[in-house]
């Protein structure tokens, strides 16, 4: 090749090389309005709540003085509700997940299965919020409670758990398997000794990030007529006597963190959405602090398990 | 069948209480097995019936109030007034503000989403993949509740500030708050198909002599097409179907427009705005909020369907 | 081959000088000097892991692509005497002069036309008369213009497995380059296929440098003009394919040859 086609050739790079700079930049700046927008909002709630929050703001019921209102309810209320949604979508959501990854047969029903879990992996939140509106507080009579709000919330993230049972019990070679069964093991037994215990921190990891989406949802809770002013905590769920334990919290009224701060930010006082940063801010912590929790967990999972 | 059967053995074997333990056994675990099984099939089949009852809960209830509305009434209908005494149920009030609303998130989510995912498969080290990735996480977690207040009270201040005439409420500031929410969604799923192309097909593109820009515009985003379009899918499915970020920042009252600069219900805040009152159950007004509901259940589900195939697709290419 | 040097240096198209490759801590390739002849088609030979397809991937400078490489050496390419490892030549340069056909076949998920007018879209080239013409060049050259001509618009991937590897070298060949780069070109293919992509090589030796790697022998004693024979990241012995065949100098190359080895 001559000198001169070397030199059309250098000019055709540096231009396209010019592009590929700039693409770099681009890459670069679109990652920073993500990083600028959670830096702004983590920002701006903690100066604005700041001042407001202290020990009587975590346990101060609401008010209508927005300087002695706290999140006593609220946060309590958030408790029970999560300790429903665990109870309720761990169990089915593991459950569905071991039986299609280790027993559905392949045929139309577990297609049909599969399809679902999808698509309700994409159903809007809202429209649990009517779901359970209809279902769980008129049919079955379960009212605006911590049950409803509970099983609601179960329901909305149980497809992750599955999703996310599923993708780990897919990461245990098949060797496994064939060794538990060729020491004569059943398909339970393999399944109860092998599969559930190799794949349980790949099931938590999902389940915290389930928690997470759930204890900022806000829209299904409203559409169940959760009230917004509770100034009570619910029964507590133990007793003097026998048999010292009480489920009558289940059926009582609530409010959660999402929802007090929903409530303070739709009023037009400015004090009101001071409360509201504080109890955004609070309620941030907590799903990042979970959600860190989850990366956290899938990372140190991912240098320590070698098959 | 079984009875006959060992009826019929009787004289080649030994009487049939003397079957032995270990056989005996044998038959208890298997039914062991089948209990266990039916139980995890139990659960997994709760997803179908939570379906079916979304769609029972749906359908029911809107029937009743097609009952006292025409569909044709309820297509058509310029104006969304179920709770006024001259009540007019045209869902197209609330469609076009979920429409503009969805419209100004895409624009932000889309673009940036696809630019993120590009550059995060094949222009980042492997170093700062390992740092955007969780960000972008994060990103996705914060609860909308955060987000409906950080446009209202962050955002459309800022705007105000470019724009002195834009109200309190607008489609835009949620619309564009909302689009950041749901750039994780595309960047992650687009990121995924992207990094299933093959690298013979990238060394392919390198030894012809292209840059990375080349290769990646050229050749990786065509081999990952439908897998981005399924990734683009999902983030029109969350979209449509996102509440809180506009019930907070976009103003409740229905407007059919399609000018994101006003503010405007969609079919989602709409929801929220009865929840919130008291409206008796069994009400004209109470149903409404369920043909709302079933309005965005099918849009999504359409969005859904077509996205599972879509993801099916590109999984079966390599 | 000592003694013909100077008259084999005055045909070179490159030439390998003192090459050393790490992966690594890897030392992958040791101290390799060898030319490459123009107009000549070379065969690297050699068991597996012997550094046969490295060397190769040297002259394209494929490695780039991955962190944690390092090339020592130089590989010269002629007229214009230009080290190709040189950290101020880049490598996009250096891939726009040598193609390269790969191991699998590898069409991107276009059209057969686009396929081959692609190495010209990379390059900035929009005239569509010349696309076309090179195209159908290319095409002719890889001796697959007359199985696809009516149907250019359809996905590479529809064709047969030796008709995409044809496909892949209508890419190579589209750009005009001054040497093709093999790497075990036939491996995934049927022995009919193989025969054809064979006497492609042997054609386009009129018109380009050729250095192929192939696992085997027959194929390089069939294609080459030239062999250089590798182990353990050293080149063994290098000379004319009929000199290597027939009369090895190094025990080593005899025992690879002669099968009592590898």
């Amino acid at each position: 090749m001559n000198q001169k086609d070397i030199q059309a050739i250098r000019a055709i790079i540096t231009r396209h090389k010019r592009w590929d700079m700039l693409f770099g930049l681009l890459g670069l700046l679109a990652l920073m309005v993500g990083v600028l927008t959670l830096t702004v909002l983590f920002a701006d709630m903690a100066i604005k709540g700041a001042a407001r929050i202290d020990y009587d703001f975590l346990t101060s019921f609401p008010s209508r003085r927005a300087g002695s209102a706290g999140i006593l309810s609220a946060w309590v209320g958030t408790i029970l509700v999560m300790l429903v949604t665990a109870m309720s979508a761990v169990p089915l959501g593991v459950a569905a997940g071991v039986y299609l990854e280790e027993y559905a047969p392949k045929n139309w029903v577990t297609d049909l299965i599969e399809i679902n879990v999808t698509n309700l992996a994409g159903v809007p939140s809202i429209v649990y919020g009517l779901l359970a509106l209809g279902l769980f507080v008129y049919k079955f009579g379960f009212g605006q409670s911590i049950l409803s709000a509970g099983l609601t919330l179960g329901l909305l993230i149980l497809p992750v758990v599955i999703v996310a049972t599923r993708e780990s019990i897919r990461a245990i070679p098949q060797m496994v398997r064939e060794g538990a069964y060729a020491c004569g093991a059943t398909t339970w037994q393999t399944v109860r000794d092998h599969i559930v215990p190799y794949s349980s921190a790949g099931i938590l990891t999902g389940v915290i990030i389930g928690m997470a989406r759930a204890i900022g949802e806000t829209a299904p809770i409203i559409t169940i007529g959760a009230l917004t002013f509770i100034a009570f905590l619910p029964p507590a769920p133990y007793t003097e006597v026998f048999p010292y334990i009480s489920f009558e919290w289940l059926m009582a009224p609530f409010t959660v963190m999402p929802i007090q701060m929903f409530n303070w930010t739709s009023r037009p006082e400015a004090a009101f959405q001071v409360n509201a940063a504080a109890a955004g801010f609070i309620l941030v912590l907590m799903t990042l602090a979970m959600n860190g929790m989850a990366i956290w967990l899938r990372y140190r999972l991912r240098r320590n398990i070698k098959w | 069948m079984t009875a006959n059967a060992q009826t019929m053995s009787v004289p080649m074997t030994s009487a049939p209480d003397s079957v032995s333990d270990r056989l005996r056994k044998r038959a208890s675990r298997h039914m062991k097995e089948r209990v266990i099984e039916f139980i995890l099939f139990s659960a997994a089949s709760i997803s179908v019936l939570t379906t079916a009852a979304i769609v029972y809960i749906l359908v029911s209830e809107s029937l009743t109030l097609f009952e006292h509305v025409s569909l044709w009434d309820f297509l058509t209908d310029t104006q969304w007034t179920p709770l006024f005494d001259d009540a007019h149920y045209g869902i197209m009030v609330l469609l076009s503000g979920t429409l503009t609303s969805s419209f100004v998130a895409l624009a932000v989510a889309l673009p940036l989403g696809t630019i993120i995912a590009i550059w995060l498969s094949e222009f980042a080290s492997f170093r700062t993949r390992e740092i955007a990735k969780p960000i972008l996480e994060l990103l996705g977690g914060v609860p909308t509740i955060i987000y409906g207040y950080f446009a209202l009270m962050v955002v459309t201040p800022a705007l105000q500030y470019l724009f002195p005439e834009l109200p309190g409420f607008s489609l835009l500031s949620a619309g564009l708050v909302m689009g950041i929410m749901i750039i994780p969604y595309v960047s992650s799923l687009s990121e995924d198909a992207m990094r299933a192309v093959p690298m013979s097909l990238r060394e392919g593109s390198y030894a012809m002599g292209a840059t990375r820009l080349q290769t990646a515009l050229r050749t990786v985003v065509p081999a990952a097409t439908s897998g981005i379009a399924s990734a683009y899918i999902l983030g029109i499915s969350r979209a449509v179907g996102e509440t809180m970020i506009l019930a907070v920042a976009a103003g409740m009252q229905p407007n059919l427009t399609f000018n994101p600069a006003e503010p405007g219900a969609t079919i989602t805040s709409y929801i929220v705005q009865v929840a919130l009152g008291d409206l008796p159950h069994g009400s004209i007004g109470y149903q409404t909020i369920f043909a709302a509901g079933l309005t965005l259940m099918l849009m999504t589900l359409c969005f859904n369907l077509l996205g599972y195939y879509m993801r099916k697709r590109f999984r079966e290419v390599y | 081959m000592m003694t013909t040097a100077t008259e084999v240096r005055s045909q070179a198209k490159a030439e390998v000088q003192n090459l050393n490759f790490h992966y690594g801590a890897f030392h992958a390739l040791k101290g390799i000097n060898m030319p490459v002849h123009e107009k000549k088609v070379t065969a690297l030979i050699g068991p597996s892991g012997c550094g046969k397809s490295t060397l190769l991937r040297c002259f394209n400078r494929m490695h780039d692509l991955y962190p944690g490489n390092r090339y020592e050496g130089k590989i010269l390419l002629h007229p214009d005497n230009t080290n190709l490892l040189d950290d101020d030549v880049d490598p996009i340069e250096v891939r726009m002069r040598i193609s390269m056909v790969f191991q699998k076949p590898n069409p991107f998920p276009k059209s057969i036309y686009e396929n081959v007018a692609y190495g010209l879209r990379v390059r900035g080239e929009k005239r569509r008369s010349v696309i076309d013409e090179r195209v159908e060049q290319a095409l002719r050259g890889a001796a697959l213009w007359d199985e696809v001509k009516h149907r250019l618009n359809e996905l590479g991937a529809n064709l047969s497995g030796g008709q995409q590897q044809r496909l892949c070298i209508a890419r190579a060949l589209a750009t005009d380059p001054e040497i093709i780069l093999f790497d075990e070109p036939t491996s995934a293919l049927d022995p009919i296929a193989t025969a054809s992509i064979e006497e492609l090589v042997t054609e386009l030796k009129d018109k380009v440098t050729i250095l192929i790697v192939t696992h085997n022998m027959q194929q390089a004693a069939r294609v080459s003009d030239y062999t250089a024979y590798m182990y353990m990241g050293e080149l063994v012995e290098f000379g004319l394919t009929d000199q290597i065949f027939i009369k090895p100098q190094k025990k080593e190359t005899e025992d690879y040859i002669t099968g009592r080895f590898g």
